[in-house]
């Protein structure tokens, strides 16, 4: 049977495991070995801003997508199949659609002479076009647009699960509806909103398009510190302690929320 | 059940506004790409096919699509067979050592693309991969197999293993039974699999940004160079004709996987 997963799993050794390992090698190793990459990050302000920056920015998409999200979810849940139909269609379709050609739309719809300004503009409900993109306000309207599927996928699997029968019985005893929502529906919930938080917050870690495209240069995220350490300064090693740190991070995670839902819960989604 | 409270309009006015903001952004890039002005203008002039004639009349973008279609076309005939492959072991085998194979194989999603990709970048630079086809391919085989993988295990979980044996007791070989029997049942989810290794690497933007360059710069490659610069309407059209095969695409996996059950 390993025989037959070999091939694939070759694939996976040369293709991420060892380019992984590879960084990894080069961020503790130049001529002998060095902690000098490691000693940097922690020590220049301009890394250190971006992997706060980068925390901060996570933390807001993922609150923002749960806010949003946990509400979509319920309604696909809690109505008849063809509306519910109708609300994964329009949560779909988007999370099929490129995550470039979406920057591009919330480029043309966000930018200074994008539609949003020029419609406030021309029923006159602003003078002056809003700096809405090239800074932390449109990455995050961006990410969160392209995250939300990820939020309310696991939410919608976790609440299609929970038995109408119990929120039945619940307001045959005499609950309110927001009693029986409160009391019943949504600590059964928690285990969707644990595999959705951690998929969005994990993945905005590592967000890279989208804030280069729409921080305007200001919004330095961690991916776009290693891919600038690698195209504008040459400095491989550099680049390499960053992704290192990104990604013992983006372990943790999984680490630490694997020990209360399995994995391949949070994982199954995509 | 149904009445109209103010608390259930307003919970219905707000799913309304939040389906609006994710579906808006993806239908707004149709009516732009076919406005006659360079400059986005509301409400828009008048309909032109220009955008479309500019990319098609466009030597580089010919090129870059000609490089797309071909590396993801070539990724689906790597990925699938050997996805097929990977996921039939993961579903019949019961090794401990399988799980963390299964693990493995989705490494793919769990790691931050921007690592994935430098990390690619500098392997390729020490074989002399970078700026080839076959690299080109190779990593998106590796990004497309957990879609494959995830799809046929899943397909395989609904699949009663019995028949198999049974054609097996009759005498015919593993590999024959599995043809025979297993695969024209697991039809639909090898299909959706492929489907999705296909749009993953029509899409993929990162890992083709390190290590693509020269003649075989896939279409991301080039849109993300140009939106850099400027706002280019032709995008708009790329964009549309992109977003129309996804769709087309995802409804032909979805209606598939439907018939099979």
């Amino acid at each position: 049977m390993l025989a037959l997963a070999s091939p694939a799993l070759l694939v996976i050794l040369l293709l991420i495991v060892l380019p992984v390992g590879w960084l990894a090698w080069q961020s503790i190793y130049h001529d002998g070995f060095t902690l000098e990459n490691y000693r940097r990050i922690f020590s220049e302000d301009i890394y250190w801003r971006s992997f706060s920056l980068t925390f901060e920015i996570s933390l807001l998409v993922t609150l923002l997508a749960l806010l949003l999200g946990y509400p979509i979810a319920y309604a696909a849940s809690a109505v008849p199949k063809g509306w519910s139909v109708l609300i994964l269609a329009l949560v779909i379709l988007p999370f099929w659609t490129s995550v470039l050609v979406r920057a591009y739309a919330w480029l043309a719809l966000l930018q200074r002479t994008g539609v949003i300004n020029q419609f406030l503009q021309y029923f006159g409900v602003i003078e002056e076009p809003l700096a809405l993109v090239h800074n932390t306000f449109g990455t995050v309207v961006a990410t969160v647009h392209i995250l939300l599927p990820f939020m309310v996928l696991p939410l919608y699997a976790t609440m299609q699960k929970i038995p109408n029968d119990l929120m039945q019985a619940g307001a045959s005893l005499g609950g309110s509806p927001s009693h029986t929502f409160w009391r019943i529906f949504l600590p059964l919930s928690l285990p969707g909103v644990l595999a959705g938080t951690t998929l969005v917050f994990v993945l905005c870690l590592g967000f890279y398009i989208t804030p280069e495209l729409l921080g305007g240069g200001r919004t330095v995220m961690v991916s776009m510190l290693v891919s600038r350490n690698v195209e504008l300064y040459n400095q491989w090693g550099a680049a390499s302690a960053v992704g290192v740190l990104l990604l013992i991070s983006v372990f943790a995670i999984f680490l630490i929320v694997g020990r209360f839902i399995p994995l391949d819960r949070i994982l199954g989604q995509k | 059940m149904k009445t109209f409270s103010p608390g259930r309009i307003a919970f219905v006015l707000f799913c309304s506004l939040v389906l609006l903001y994710l579906i808006l952004p993806v239908l707004i890039i149709v009516p732009m790409s076919f406005s006659s002005t360079r400059f986005l203008t509301f409400p828009p002039p008048s309909l032109s096919l220009r955008w479309y004639q500019e990319y098609i009349g466009n030597a580089a973008w010919m090129q870059a699509t000609r490089v797309t279609l071909t590396v993801a076309a070539l990724t689906v005939l790597i990925a699938t067979p050997l996805g097929v492959a990977a996921a039939y072991a993961i579903s019949n085998s019961k090794l401990r050592l399988m799980r963390i194979v299964h693990m493995m194989l989705m490494l793919p999603l769990v790691v931050p693309i921007i690592i994935t990709a430098v990390g690619i970048f500098f392997v390729y630079a020490k074989v002399g991969l970078v700026a080839t086809m076959s690299g080109l391919v190779l990593a998106n085989v590796m990004l497309g197999l957990p879609y494959v993988i995830t799809s046929v295990v899943a397909g395989l979980q609904s699949f009663d293993p019995a028949q198999e044996m049974v054609a097996r007791s009759l005498g015919m070989s593993r590999l024959r039974s599995f043809f025979a029997v297993t695969l024209p049942q697991i039809k639909a989810s090898v299909l959706t699999g492929s489907i999705f290794a296909f749009i993953s690497a029509m899409d993929e933007t990162v890992v083709g940004l390190f290590i693509s360059g020269g003649q075989y710069q896939p279409l991301t490659k080039r849109m993300f160079t140009a939106l850099r610069d400027e706002i280019d309407p032709t995008i708009a059209a790329i964009s549309t004709l992109m977003t129309a095969a996804s769709f087309l695409l995802v409804l032909i996996a979805s209606t598939r996987q439907k018939k099979s059950g």
